[in-house]
């Protein structure tokens, strides 16, 4: 599938451009703020000179463009300076901290698209009998509920009420430990084989990925069931019904595949959702991800340890919508073209 | 015969009402609304609104004198909580008032220049920031500002401009080629009679129904600003830091969390359906 490829290749470079705009706007941002990054990093009782050699060592006194030229080349070869709040290196704290997040959002994004396509499919099929309305009036309720509230709820349910699940306490129970490889805990139990660890880390991410994904995922529910219901309308299924084709094969190979594609787009757009949400959900689980990190830097005015966060959550997002336009393309003919967006 | 007034409005509230759960989230937007405009004058306790203190009452469950309970220091969460509602609702009504046009203008213009560099620039600082997850955008933006409610929506305001201009853009790209716009520009109509006379009235409707299902999504987000601890900060009630300092006393004290929490969860239910009973009587497909 040459055009395939060119699809591919074109929205790789835009992936570029965005990236290296999405940069420029994070070093403007922090740039613009009040203070002198110098003096933020050092201290207020730095010595003044200590303060103006960190200065020209770090290209402040530059001007702007020179500054950024200067940070990005740095930035390019994975070195996002020194952390000023923990006094490491940018690159060496993401990599500690990022994993968890990671394993954290992709336990709460991906499983969960199941469920919605299935909940959706069956509010379709049901149209207007109990297990839709029963689906659409829990679906009413979830999305309006804000994530942080999930979080709260189940921490007072399965904390206080039904200790059933760990609800408090990072990713694993003591007196397991489990080799790093991946990063991703669950995954790394299984290649190490300790299925019992496996299931442990699995316990402890099962809380904090349903408060994460349930709002999204009844989201996409409903968005799966009104493409459903309108590609119902269509007259290419009045014709191949009136051929004699099978319901369930209706169902299946006509209805369900087109119907999927506007839902699968907007996933794409909702793990950007995930993230920001993840940082009030690890907060509240003490999940050990870069939500403590994050929130520090934050409020710390830590210039290299923000830019590096925001800029790697960025190239996740890029890249996870690159491989939802690759997923799309495969399911839709008409994407293989040249699709503006 | 021309349609009157009365005609169109029949005609409105029939389509509206058509599904019986929109006529709930009307209900509840409306009396969010008015509770948001003089609930601070017919509450129970006016004066708990702000910073009170009566260490004697503090911490009492619910009740038939106070209805959800009292704080740590003794404030009626009821009134708290309706205290609350007024800038809980300026909130969306700000955000989603700035946005929408500072998108509709970004997109609109982008779509009409179809395929140009002025389209390519400006689609492309819009994908920007749909790149950074929103909430971090809006914790970054409010972090370096002060902590305050005027900060916390233009932290929002940022995040949200952008799917308004996708929208807009989606809309004009695709009428740019219609007859009546070709019509227009030919009799020498510039760019901004085409923008706001010819492409405007088009998205109007599409503007207006997206703009009131994101009134409770823009409301979720301020609650968690809040509950963040970036939005309205002590003595003034909201709704996120009342959650977020009563977690700290469950399960037993429990009405602290639970109260406010059930408020957020009815109002952004009712705007949710107001916004489907919007989007039903305009006939227009906001996803």
């Amino acid at each position: 599938m040459p055009s395939l490829l060119t699809t591919v290749l074109k929205r790789l470079g835009w992936a570029l451009v965005v990236l290296v705009g999405l940069s420029m706007l994070i070093f403007s941002l922090m740039r613009v703020i009040p203070g002198d990054p110098a003096r933020l990093a050092l201290g207020p009782t730095a010595p003044e000179e200590v303060v103006e050699r960190y200065r020209a060592r770090m290209h402040y006194n530059d001007p702007l463009p020179m500054q950024y030229y200067w940070w990005l080349s740095d930035v390019v070869r994975g070195d996002f300076g020194m952390s000023t709040v923990t006094r490491r290196e940018v690159a060496r704290d993401l990599a500690e901290f990022l994993p968890a997040t990671l394993e954290l959002v992709i336990w709460a994004g991906l499983p969960p698209i199941f469920f919605a396509l299935l909940l959706g499919v069956l509010g379709a099929m049901y149209k207007n009998r109990w297990p839709d309305y029963l689906i659409r009036f829990s679906s009413y309720i979830i999305i309006a509920t804000p994530t942080f509230v999930w979080a709260v709820l189940f921490l007072l349910i399965f904390g206080y009420w039904l200790p059933i699940l760990p609800s408090v306490g990072g990713r694993l129970s003591m007196g397991f430990s489990v080799p790093s490889i991946t990063g991703l805990m669950v995954l790394d139990a299984l290649l190490a084989g300790q299925p019992a660890a496996a299931w442990d880390a699995f316990a402890h991410l099962l809380l904090p990925a349903l408060a994460l994904s349930l709002g999204h995922t009844m989201q996409e529910a409903r968005l799966t069931r009104s493409y459903m219901l309108e590609n119902e309308g269509k007259d290419y299924i009045t014709m191949i019904t009136s051929q004699g084709v099978p319901r369930n094969v209706i169902n299946r190979k006509y209805l369900l595949r087109p119907s999927v594609i506007p839902t699968v787009s907007i996933m794409g757009l909702d793990i950007a959702a995930i993230f920001g949400n993840a940082f009030l959900v690890e907060t509240i689980f003490n999940w050990p991800g870069m939500s403590r990190y994050a929130m520090s830097a934050i409020l710390g005015k830590d210039v290299n340890a923000v830019c590096g966060v925001v800029l790697v959550l960025g190239v996740i997002f890029i890249t996870t919508n690159l491989l939802v336009d690759i997923v799309v393309a495969l399911l839709d003919p008409r994407m293989r073209q040249s699709r503006s967006k | 015969m021309r349609e009157t007034w009365r005609d169109v409005l029949q005609r409105s509230w029939f389509r509206y009402s058509e599904s019986k759960i929109t006529v709930l989230g009307l209900i509840i937007v409306v009396g969010f609304i008015v509770l948001a405009l003089i609930g601070r004058h017919v509450v129970p306790y006016p004066a708990h609104i702000g910073s009170f203190v009566d260490f004697s009452n503090a911490s009492q469950p619910p009740s038939l004198r106070h209805l959800c309970g009292t704080d740590l220091i003794g404030r009626d969460i009821f009134s708290r909580i309706v205290g609350a509602f007024r800038n809980t609702l300026l909130m969306g009504v700000i955000v989603l008032c700035i946005s929408a046009p500072v998108g509709f203008i970004v997109g609109v213009v982008a779509g009409y220049h179809r395929d140009t560099l002025i389209d390519t620039l400006l689609m492309r600082i819009t994908d920007i920031f749909l790149a950074i997850p929103p909430l971090i955008l809006a914790l970054a933006v409010a972090s370096v500002l002060e902590p305050n409610m005027t900060n916390s929506m233009l932290a929002i305001t940022v995040m949200w401009w952008p799917w308004y201009a996708r929208l807009a853009y989606g809309v004009a790209s695709s009428l740019r080629t219609e007859n009546y716009i070709v019509y227009a520009e030919l009799t020498g109509a510039g760019m901004p009679h085409i923008i706001f006379r010819e492409i405007l009235p088009n998205c109007l409707s599409a503007m207006l129904t997206k703009m009131t299902l994101d009134m409770g999504y823009v409301i979720i987000m301020g609650a968690t600003l809040s509950y963040a601890g970036l939005g309205e900060q002590a003595p003034h009630p909201a709704l996120g830091s009342m959650i977020s300092q009563g977690v700290k006393y469950m399960p037993q004290q429990w009405w602290f969390t639970v109260f406010p929490a059930v408020a957020i969860i009815v109002i952004v239910l009712g705007f949710n359906l107001f916004g489907d009973g919007i989007s039903n009587m305009m006939g227009t497909d906001a996803n």
